[in-house]
């Protein structure tokens, strides 16, 4: 498969369906960051699903732990579980925990969810790597929201520290938090300049174009002695038109009625994306 | 003589020894190696040695990262912060995941003396003890914490172990089959009217507790719990059943942490009088470290106080 768009799509039906099926869940912030998501899993990390736990093998952190729903559906379309499984999500009988979880859900390399720790895990992986003289590369994905918690700049400072350009942060920057813009509950721009003056290489790109996350990608492997944030600016509920940029949708599953309406977009999405195959 | 040393000095010598014997082991720091005594470790690998800056939020989300991929980190910072400040990282990083991260707390107790009450903590074993699965060690003496840390260093899974800052008397090693393994505690003296269970320092403490006793014909029996989870049932209910009361004692709040722990399963399994011996659920203050453990009834004489008590109870 390498329609990263359709891929992408297929992702956020499959998203939508689980967190309808559980009447609760973290679509919007799903939606914003699916495109990264697939970049990363159907093209920048060297993988395999059928061996999950190879030690050469790319690391990647949710560090925005909540947005499984963009993350189990990618897993498993990669192959690291049936699709089935995501029947499960958020359920008591089953394995898949609202947020991400390593010991139970195949292709998590960590459990998080208490937002801000996961870039400091993912600085751990990344210097493991180092001192074992291993090439594999380490991602983290941040909210926007999510880097208001002060161990992302603790981790931000370490990772300068040591030098590690065998990692790659992604700010999914969709300017919404649970409460309101992000620029209202605690501004946190410029973003760019925040994490330069960290000892960061920083790359602003529009995160939905796929020809753009992946140019950052490979950028980021060019940048010798210092670890990468890529900030990706992206949309809040992207591809369901009525829960585009709007913050209510953050931690809200669709009522019957409003699944419909998304289910039809996000099919008719996924029909136009085959028909141009 | 025996020797007298603070178990922290114990620890920093023991981290330097085992780092040929286990290539995974990594030592951390937060800005306190002197302090915590991982200074040594620093020079002797300072290739396996990361300092982590004030930051121990970060220090133990990086010690997950690297337990993820097969490294065996030691976290170092005075208790008050690897338990108290980064509580969360480790309840969600670390032991949520299962991981094999050691968290130390050096420093611990009210002996830590001048620097005052934001630094003598007093809550880490309720702290780490709420935490499910973890694991949470606080050995009395030097010998003891050589062990310990090896112990540690075999452990796979997360574990708390709490360091005291004075040097203290080491007594473990002229115990007669005297051996060491987590979750199981150390008969240190037979007794049969009152069982004294304690935990670090106290437990030197305890012994001389026993003396004072002794010599007003009360036969105590003293026990080292040196790891507070898991308990080590077992000892806990023959102490129960066959002296018939037990006092705890630890440099720590009475509320949280081994008292509480001996009341919950005493209470359970074999209903017997036992007092809790620690700090009073207050904030200490600032002195030289003996003179605020008197101030605080951390004595030998306030335990055995507490044995007469708990043996009126009977």
């Amino acid at each position: 498969m390498s329609n990263l768009p359709l891929i992408a799509a297929k992702g956020r039906l499959l998203g939508m369906e689980a967190v309808h099926r559980a009447a609760s869940g973290h679509i919007g912030g799903s939606l914003s960051s699916m495109d990264v998501l697939t970049a990363l899993y159907f093209g920048e990390m060297n993988i395999d699903p059928a061996n999950p736990g190879d030690e050469n093998r790319d690391r990647f952190v949710l560090s925005k732990g909540h947005c499984t729903p963009a993350l189990y559906p990618i897993l498993a379309l990669r192959g690291y579980f049936p699709i089935d499984d995501l029947k499960m999500f958020r359920s008591v009988d089953g394995h898949m925990s609202g947020h991400a979880e390593m010991r139970h859900v195949k292709g998590v390399d960590m459990s998080t969810g208490s937002l801000g720790q996961g870039l400091s895990v993912a600085v751990g992986m990344a210097l493991a790597g180092k001192l074992d003289s291993k090439s594999y590369r380490v991602y983290a994905l941040l909210g926007d929201g999510e880097i208001e918690e002060g161990q992302i700049w603790e981790a931000s400072m370490s990772a300068a520290k040591y030098k590690l350009d065998n990692l790659c942060a992604i700010v999914d920057v969709n300017g919404l938090q649970i409460d309101g813009a992000t620029a209202d509950v605690m501004p946190s721009e410029p973003l760019d300049k925040k994490f330069e003056s960290f000892g960061w290489h920083v790359i602003k790109i529009d995160g939905h174009d796929f020809d753009s996350i992946k140019a950052a990608f490979a950028e980021a492997r060019t940048a010798a002695g210092k670890p990468t944030a890529i900030l990706a600016a992206t949309v809040k509920g992207k591809g369901v038109s009525f829960m585009e940029n709007d913050a209510g949708w953050h931690g809200k599953a669709p009522n019957d009625e409003q699944f419909a309406v998304a289910k039809a977009e996000l099919e008719a999405k996924i029909k136009e994306l085959e028909g141009a195959e | 003589m025996s020797e007298n040393i603070a178990t922290r000095a114990a620890y920093g010598k023991k981290l330097v020894e085992l780092a040929e014997k286990y290539p995974e082991l990594i030592v951390m720091d937060a800005d306190l190696s002197s302090a915590t005594m991982t200074k040594e470790f620093s020079k002797a690998y300072p290739e396996k040695f990361f300092n982590m800056g004030i930051a121990e939020a970060n220090m133990v989300g990086v010690a997950a990262g690297l337990a993820t991929c097969g490294k065996k980190p030691f976290v170092n910072s005075f208790a008050m912060f690897s338990a108290g400040r980064a509580w969360e990282q480790v309840r969600n990083s670390v032991a949520y995941p299962g991981l094999n991260v050691k968290v130390i707390g050096s420093h611990g107790g009210l002996s830590v003396g001048e620097d005052g009450a934001t630094h003598q903590c007093i809550e880490d074993f309720a702290l780490m003890r709420a935490i499910p699965g973890m694991t949470v060690l606080c050995p009395c003496d030097g010998h003891e914490m050589r062990l310990a840390t090896e112990a540690l260093m075999e452990y796979d899974g997360p574990a708390y172990m709490r360091l005291g800052r004075l040097a203290v008397d080491t007594v473990t090693d002229s115990i007669e089959g005297y051996k060491f393994e987590i979750g199981k505690g150390s008969l240190l003296r037979q007794g049969s009217d009152v069982t004294i269970i304690a935990v670090g320092m106290m437990v030197q403490m305890a012994l001389k507790a026993a003396d004072i006793l002794a010599a007003e014909g009360i036969s105590a029996r003293v026990i080292d719990m040196h790891t507070i989870k898991p308990l080590d049932e077992d000892m806990v209910l023959a102490a129960a059943k066959e002296t018939g009361c037990i006092v705890t004692s630890e440099e720590h709040n009475i509320l949280g942490g081994l008292g509480e722990a001996v009341c919950g399963f005493v209470s359970e399994n074999c209903p017997v009088p036992v007092i809790r011996h620690g700090v009073e659920d207050c904030f200490g203050r600032s002195g030289k470290a003996p003179l605020v453990l008197k101030a605080y009834n951390l004595t030998p004489e306030a335990i055995a106080d507490k044995a007469r008590l708990a043996v009126s109870k009977k």
